[in-house]
């Protein structure tokens, strides 16, 4: 393993995919033991590569310096993961916890599936962004795509600029803050007041993100519960 | 899965680079579509001149066939690039359906259209893609699901001259389509649903449409889940459904335009770190064309 870890200037170690494998990158940060004190590495030549830096259980920091492929930072419990560059198809798909920073854009699904964290994007995100999430906060600082937050369970999607069709469909809970237009909204999303918790979560989030913009100018969608809870008069449907 | 590469050059001056571009790409995507593989490549053309890529299914001497209609051939593996005079050309058509052995592959004045089994590389190589040069260029990696692992069943789809077609996704109406079109006097030569999408904008082509206009008509008119990459003569279009859940990613430079299911097929791509890169959005029309 020596032989492809080489000490930077700035303290970090380099993993350099254009002379060592994908595998051998996962495995080594996958292994990295809790009281490591190689706690920054900056993967260089990531050319798209799938599921990079996915399943790190360790609080390091990974700076992989260009495009990502599918699944990046995958399955993260802990670590800050940045992205110098796009993501490609669910980024920070089941993310447990940790912070994950798309410098470009994300492409779908974006977040999918994941329960904790906090997944910021500056760039847009395009569809399905947030499908299903279990409680991650997102921040996308430009548009999302169709279906953003479909189906979501818990957690929070904040889109600083414009949502596209059918935001929120089919959602259970979660909380959604648009501060642009929404082309649409999806099967049982609807517009809710902003409440106090809804301002302090939400600011809280922004300054997470480094976003300078007012809790005011957005505005708060959640589940109507009209879906998901049966009612007697929709028997006939089941 | 499948894979698609797209490269169309906005300027002549990496031109002559075209066909080892697009075998960089179609190799990369070996993994979303490995049974099969297939390209267009739009060439230098003569103004009186028609290219026929035909391909036989036996030994054939196609370099006899052409100077019997004062035209040339060169010679591809099982392929073959027969060019004839324009006038010519109907009466050399006629002659080839009369050929069970021979199969059109495309027909027009610059494209020139190969497709065969095995991998990307392989296939590449077997018809010498490295060397090849134009304008711009088309090419499919393919994971069967519509269809058998043919020849056939390759993309790209040609249905009208100088027009291709490739397809990631699969469409639910095509037989329905299919039917439509057979009425309408297109020729389908598979049971392949991308022949029909090929079919249908080669139709609507036909009646005068644009290629623009004809995309947009397509969103209507094709249901299933589809990125389509198209060429023309001239132009370059692309299509994602409304749904969009095949993948797509764009990379334009002031020398090209370029479509790829990956990114990791753009990577190599010269000037590739300064270029726009974006993801296409669904159910909107992408064109570009080049004015000769």
């Amino acid at each position: 393993m020596s032989a492809m870890l080489q000490k930077s200037m700035e303290k970090s170690s380099v993993f350099d995919l254009s002379t060592s494998s994908l595998r051998d990158l996962n495995a080594m940060l996958q292994s990295l033991p809790a009281e490591t004190n190689q706690t920054s590495w900056v993967v260089k030549n990531p050319r798209g590569a799938h599921a990079l830096a996915v399943g790190i259980t360790t609080p390091v920091r990974v700076n992989i310096d260009g495009h990502a492929g599918y699944y990046a930072a995958g399955m993260n419990d802990g670590a800050n993961i940045i992205i110098n560059g796009n993501a490609a198809t669910g980024v920070a798909e089941n993310m447990m916890s940790g912070y994950v920073h798309v410098k470009g854009d994300a492409s779908q699904s974006a977040g999918a599936t994941a329960h904790g964290g906090l997944l910021v994007i500056d760039g847009n995100a395009s569809a399905r962004c947030g499908i299903s999430m279990k409680g991650i906060d997102i921040v996308v600082k430009g548009n999302v795509g169709h279906m953003g937050a479909f189906m979501a369970q818990s957690g929070s999607l904040v889109v600083c600029g414009d949502a596209g069709d059918a935001l929120g469909d089919s959602l259970y809970e979660a909380r959604i803050f648009v501060k642009g237009s929404v082309k649409s909204l999806g099967a049982d999303c609807e517009k809710k007041e902003m409440t106090a918790e809804d301002k302090l979560i939400l600011a809280d989030l922004l300054d997470k993100s480094g976003v300078d913009a007012n809790v005011e100018e957005f505005t708060r969608y959640g589940s109507a519960r009209k879906l998901y809870h049966f009612h007697v008069d929709n028997a006939g449907a089941y | 899965m499948c894979g698609i590469a797209g490269l169309f050059l906005k300027s002549s001056a990496l031109e002559p680079q075209l066909g080892v571009l697009m075998s960089t790409m179609l190799n990369v995507l070996t993994e979303r579509g490995p049974d099969s593989a297939g390209f267009a490549i739009y060439g230098a053309g003569k103004p009186d001149q028609v290219k026929f890529t035909l391909r036989s299914s036996k030994a054939f001497d196609f370099l006899a066939l052409a100077e019997t209609f004062g035209g040339s051939a060169a010679l591809y593996g099982d392929h073959s690039v027969v060019s004839v005079a324009e006038s010519r050309a109907a009466s050399f058509k006629a002659k080839l359906e009369a050929l069970p052995e021979i199969v059109i592959v495309s027909v027009g004045k610059r494209i020139e259209m190969f497709k065969g089994i095995g991998l990307p590389d392989d296939v590449g190589r077997r018809f010498g893609l490295s060397g090849m040069a134009g304008t711009h260029a088309i090419g499919h990696t393919r994971m069967a699901t519509e269809s058998a692992v043919t020849v056939d069943g390759a993309h790209p789809f040609s249905t009208g001259a100088d027009q291709c077609l490739v397809h990631n996704g699969s469409l639910s109406n095509h037989n329905d389509v299919r039917r439509t079109l057979i009425r309408e006097g297109i020729k389908f030569a598979t049971q392949n649903d991308t022949e029909v999408a090929a079919g249908y904008l080669s139709h609507k082509l036909r009646e005068g449409a644009k290629l623009d206009e004809a995309l947009k008509a397509a969103l209507k008119d094709l249901d299933g889940f589809y990125n389509f990459v198209v060429g023309t003569e001239n132009g370059f279009g692309v299509l994602r459904d409304p749904v969009s859940c095949k993948p797509a990613v764009m990379a334009e430079t002031n020398d090209y335009v370029a479509f790829a299911s990956e990114y990791r097929a753009l990577a190599e791509l010269p000037g590739i770190e300064a270029a726009h890169l974006f993801e296409p959005e669904p159910s909107r029309v992408y064109f570009w064309e080049r004015a000769e």
